[in-house]
């Protein structure tokens, strides 16, 4: 019995050894990425709200703009659903209804005072505003670049109120859904930053790239370009383009600007590392002995140059997208990038700062969680794949 | 009987510039200086030296891996004759088809992320040779053999591997394209005693089957020894003695020579204390003795030696050496 | 006089894939004034056989309850491995064991000088003051034969060649005067005629300095000019050891047969390199039974594979694990 127990158990272990000799770089990778608990969990996290940002209109019961404010619930406090309280347990949940008054005794502030006998009770899959998710009405300056297009509209929403308001994370002082607006916001960094690393990047590889293949003069010359940008201060820089934007334009126009100033200060940095990655690899030995079979540029750098460079451009990516998220935020708080009514990170952020909301309406904060785990996330699994695709040097003898 | 040789090396020179300078030039490293030798074909040719003797330059000079200052490099087979020094774009190719170099580090000269039969049939595909798949493949398992693969094993990633298989799979990588000449750049340096035997008599046998004339660069004298017929010593980038394997171990003329044979550790207990010691550093190449090179730690430095450059002379057949004294 | 006796070591390391077993019930003694070799090719465990007589494993090592080293000063017998914190493990580290290593460049700072160094190793270890300390190192300078000691006390180690590196590190670890040195490979990144130079040297130091030297290696000539006694290790455990003459002329075990086959030899030129069978296994792959069985020419199936064998005497001191052979030596 212990013979047969002994060769099951060797040839799955047979079976494991030999996936392991036959897994490529790219699964050992992932294999490795696996293993590490931080940045699974922040894997998971970034996915949720990558996922969030995405579907916003969907999860927000209140349109994030002007056209979807609650008047009678400015500046309220979080309204959590309840399963259960003192007049029974629902099975749908529910939340109180509220009254507003005000009066001398409140300085004439407009007091939300709740009614705990009201329900109003939670529906799900409700009709409410409508919105698209391919919606492109963009008006950037000059006739030929407008677009205008519209579709995949719809009306549901994950959920709602037969009545009064349900606003999970309370409302701003226009009544504003601070909930929808945080998702929506979601969705604006996720594009201005994906826009910024893309403009980022193509312009890297592009320096980066030619400097570090051919080296020698070529080299030093796109270096020194490439150190010359690099010690622009970018606050100045970002607050003197800001300035110089025109008010007349519109939020896309601003999008985009913003998106590409963020790109071309953020290249240099990302072409360095390109170039020194370019520079390691092709000193390599197995180039070297494809350099002596004849090979051509091209091929060495199909086959060689290009699967090296993949993971770790992935996770130059992975980790630049934080600080052009974090770019965005920091202007638009300040009040230079994406102001209100656009919904973005920052533009939330800014009336945190008022002394009144950090006495009174403390539920302002919310958003700034959401930025802080969306920021956390992002390094940390910048972090996990960068202790993923280190390449093997224990092996060696 | 008398053949021509396969590679014939005539007063050779490659020097690197040291450092970079805006205006003039830079001063220059002597890697090789003056270095005439001739490989026949089926030779298995030895090249030893020390550190900063140049051999490793050599090797990469007859391969056009580093540029020739001066002198001339000829590869004459049946087939094609060469000046390696002046070849054309078109010549060029071809002549890599003929002349490859085996690696010594086999943990670098493996891309980890090819398997083992893309890293093989890489030569066969850039160079052209083969049309279809399956003809790749057939000779990628047709040189696996030959090297003693497992073909199973050409599924797998290098990390697999240890470091024997991957010298042979660095070695099959080399030969796949059948060529006349390899340079085995210090092939069995890395690995271990009992591997390297197994790689040695691997080279051997590919030799034979395979028509092959190695360059073997060394700086272990009992493996060139065992395995070369004809075995060349380097010092400071000059050529000290050429002589076949046989004669150069019982009859060493040159001082050098002699010091090298008798530093080598014996294996007999009892000949301790009977070794000849060398004084002395190695002198650095950037900045090499006047006269012959040579003269800073030999036991028997005149002042000639101080002054005159020896010249390579023929002492008997075949047997050269660069020595005022001999 | 046993200065440092290792009985039963046994030393695994946890990692991803389990536990691995690095050295398997390894005993030996050194006595004062000898050299003993440590002969073994990759993944033979001499490498961390040596750090563990400084405690220098990595955190994710797992001795065996029953693993002991004992290392006789003139204060008293001191287990090694039963040393926790730095400070206590400080009289073995660099006091009364010094260790030099193969890569001398890799163990010098590459920003302090040369002589910074030495000082530092000498102010931590006795009660010298710096000035007695630089004198001393000038000194040690000088006896590896280091010419123009005091200028070089002040330069920086890449503006050595790797010979006078390798020297300078043998200075550097002799000045405290340990009473065992531990040279992990350290003549095998050198040319061969510098190589000889410095083996000179440091068998000279043996006789002035009284003191023993663990010399580690996988070359098999060096330790026939330097050793007095050789262990041959092989997978983590020692398959032969005894007089160095005894075990180079007249092997017992089939690995360490193997292994003088296997090397060229410059007064047999015509006689054909056999190479060992196979390949070295992989710590992850260890054979059960006998490490070498898989390998072994001589291998007696049903008991190589089963059980390890154990250590018999063969002759004078010298000892095998084989099952292969009985104690007159002959193979069974």
């Amino acid at each position: 019995m212990g013979f047969f127990k002994k060769t099951k158990q060797t040839e799955t272990n047979q079976k494991r050894k030999e996936n392991y000799f036959t897994a490529s770089q790219g699964q050992l990778i992932r294999a490795r990425f696996k293993s590490n608990r931080t940045a699974m969990v922040a894997g998971w996290v970034l996915t949720t709200m990558i996922l969030i940002g995405l579907f916003a209109p969907f999860l927000s019961p209140y349109a994030p703009s002007m056209a979807g404010r609650d008047k009678q619930y400015e500046n309220g406090p979080p309204q959590i659903p309840q399963f259960w309280d003192e007049n029974g347990f629902s099975f749908r949940p529910f939340i109180y209804g509220t009254n507003r008054e005000r009066s001398i005794k409140t300085n004439f502030r407009w007091v939300i005072s709740i009614d705990r006998d009201e329900r109003y009770y939670v529906q799900f899959f409700v009709e409410g505003w409508q919105y698209s998710f391919i919606d492109i009405n963009w008006d950037l300056p000059g006739k030929i670049f407008d677009v205008d297009l519209k579709t995949l509209t719809f009306k549901t929403h994950l959920f709602g109120t037969d009545r009064g308001g349900i606003h999970l994370f309370g409302t701003d002082n226009s009544g504003k859904d601070i909930y929808s607006r945080t998702l929506h916001a979601i969705y604006t960094s996720l594009a201005v930053g994906s826009m910024g690393v893309f403009i980022a990047f193509v312009l890297a590889l592009l320096i980066g790239g030619i400097a570090g293949y051919f080296g020698g003069w070529i080299d030093s010359v796109l270096q020194m370009i490439t150190d010359a940008i690099r010690t622009v201060p970018p606050i100045p820089l970002f607050m003197a383009l800001a300035a110089f934007m025109p008010d007349e334009w519109s939020a896309e126009t601003r999008f985009f600007f913003i998106a590409t100033i963020l790109g071309l200060i953020g290249w240099p940095t990302l072409a360095r590392r390109i170039r020194t990655h370019l520079l390691s690899e092709r000193s390599q030995e197995y180039v070297l002995a494809a350099e002596l079979c004849g090979a051509s540029s091209g091929h060495i750098i199909r086959k060689h140059l290009l699967p090296s460079f993949t993971s770790y451009i992935i996770v130059d990516l992975m980790i630049t997208f934080p600080y052009m998220v974090r770019s965005e935020t920091a202007l638009s708080f300040i009040g230079l990038g994406l102001v209100d009514p656009v919904n973005s990170l920052g533009a939330l952020m800014q009336n945190v700062s008022k002394a009144d909301v950090l006495l009174n309406y403390q539920w302002y904060f919310i958003p700034v969680i959401f930025f802080i785990a969306f920021v956390l996330a992002f390094v940390f699994v910048g972090d996990g794949l960068r202790d993923a695709s280190d390449p093997y040097s224990h092996v060696k003898k | 009987m008398t053949e021509k040789p396969l590679i014939s090396i005539n007063k050779l020179n490659v020097e690197f510039p040291l450092g970079r300078t805006l205006f003039g030039k830079p001063p220059m490293l002597s890697a090789v200086n003056d270095v005439s030798l001739d490989i026949m074909p089926g030779q298995f040719y030895g090249l030893v030296g020390e550190s900063g003797s140049g051999k490793t330059t050599l090797g990469k000079a007859i391969l056009r891996a580093v540029h020739i200052s001066s002198g001339e490099i000829t590869f004459d087979d049946s087939d094609v004759n060469y000046d390696v020094g002046s070849l054309a774009k078109k010549e060029l190719k071809n002549y890599r088809k003929l002349a490859q170099l085996i690696f010594q580090d086999p943990y670098a000269a493996l891309s980890p992320r090819m398997t083992v039969r893309d890293i093989i049939a890489e030569p066969l595909e850039v160079m052209g040779l083969t049309k279809t798949r399956e003809e790749t493949d057939e000779r990628v398992r047709d040189i696996a053999e030959k090297c003693r693969l497992n073909l199973e094993h050409l599924r797998r990633f290098p990390h697999a591997f240890s470091g024997g298989q991957r010298q042979r799979i660095s070695i099959a990588r080399t030969l796949v394209c059948n060529p006349k000449f390899v340079v085995a750049d210090e092939s069995v340096a890395a690995l271990d005693v009992s591997i390297q035997a197994d790689i040695l008599n691997l080279l051997q046998s590919l030799q034979d089957q395979l028509g092959l004339t190695f360059l073997f660069i060394s700086h272990d004298l009992s493996v060139v020894a065992h395995i070369c017929d004809h075995v060349a010593v380097m010092y400071l980038g000059t050529l000290v003695e050429s002589a076949p394997t046989r004669k150069l171990f019982d009859n060493p003329s040159h001082p050098y020579t002699k010091a090298l044979l008798s530093a080598i550790p014996s294996l007999d207990p009892d000949d301790r204390g009977k070794a000849q010691k060398l004084e002395g550093e190695i002198p650095s190449p950037a900045n090499p003795p006047p006269g012959c090179k040579f003269h800073t730690r030999c036991p028997m430095a005149e002042d000639r030696c101080r002054k005159e450059v020896p010249q390579w002379r023929e002492l008997s057949k075949d047997h050269y050496a660069a020595c005022h004294l001999v | 006089m046993s200065l440092l006796k290792v009985k039963n070591l046994n030393l695994q390391f946890r990692t991803d894939e389990g536990l691995i077993t690095a050295v398997e019930n390894v005993s030996f003694e050194i006595n004062a004034g000898e050299v003993l070799g440590l002969v073994g090719e990759s993944g033979s465990g001499k490498s961390v056989t040596a750090k563990s007589l400084m405690q220098l494993n990595p955190s994710n090592s797992v001795y065996s309850p029953e693993s002991s080293i004992k290392l006789e000063l003139e204060s008293g017998g001191v287990d090694v491995l039963s040393l926790k914190n730095p400070r206590e493990l400080v009289v073995v580290r660099g006091g009364a064991i010094s260790m030099i290593f193969q890569e001398p460049m890799a163990s010098f700072a590459p920003a302090i000088t040369i002589g910074a160094q030495m000082v530092e190793q000498l102010m931590i270890h006795t009660s010298m003051t710096k000035k007695e300390s630089a004198a001393l190192s000038v000194e040690m300078l000088e006896r590896v034969g280091i010419s123009d000691a005091g200028m070089r006390f002040h330069q920086y180690a890449f503006e050595l060649s790797g010979g006078m590196r390798q020297r300078a590190m043998i200075a550097m670890a002799l000045s405290t005067k340990p009473k065992v040195l531990i040279a992990d490979e350290p003549t095998t990144a050198l040319d061969v005629t510098i190589q000889a130079q410095v083996l000179d040297l440091m068998k000279d130091l043996v006789k002035e300095f009284g003191m023993a030297i663990l010399f580690i290696t996988h070359d098999l000539g060096v330790i026939a000019q330097v050793a007095d006694r050789v262990a041959v290790m092989y997978l983590g455990s020692i398959v032969e050891s005894g007089p160095v003459r005894e075990v180079l002329q007249s092997p017992s075990h089939p690995y360490t047969k193997g292994l003088l086959n296997a090397l060229p030899k410059l007064d047999a030129l015509d006689e054909p390199l056999t190479p060992i069978p196979g390949d070295i296994p992989s710590p992850l792959e260890r054979p059960p039974g006998c490490v070498f069985h898989t390998r072994c020419p001589e291998v007696l199936a049903e008991k190589c594979d089963s059980s390890v064998p154990q250590r018999t005497n063969v002759g004078q001191d010298h000892s095998v694990s084989c099952f292969a052979v009985d104690s007159t030596g002959k193979a069974a």
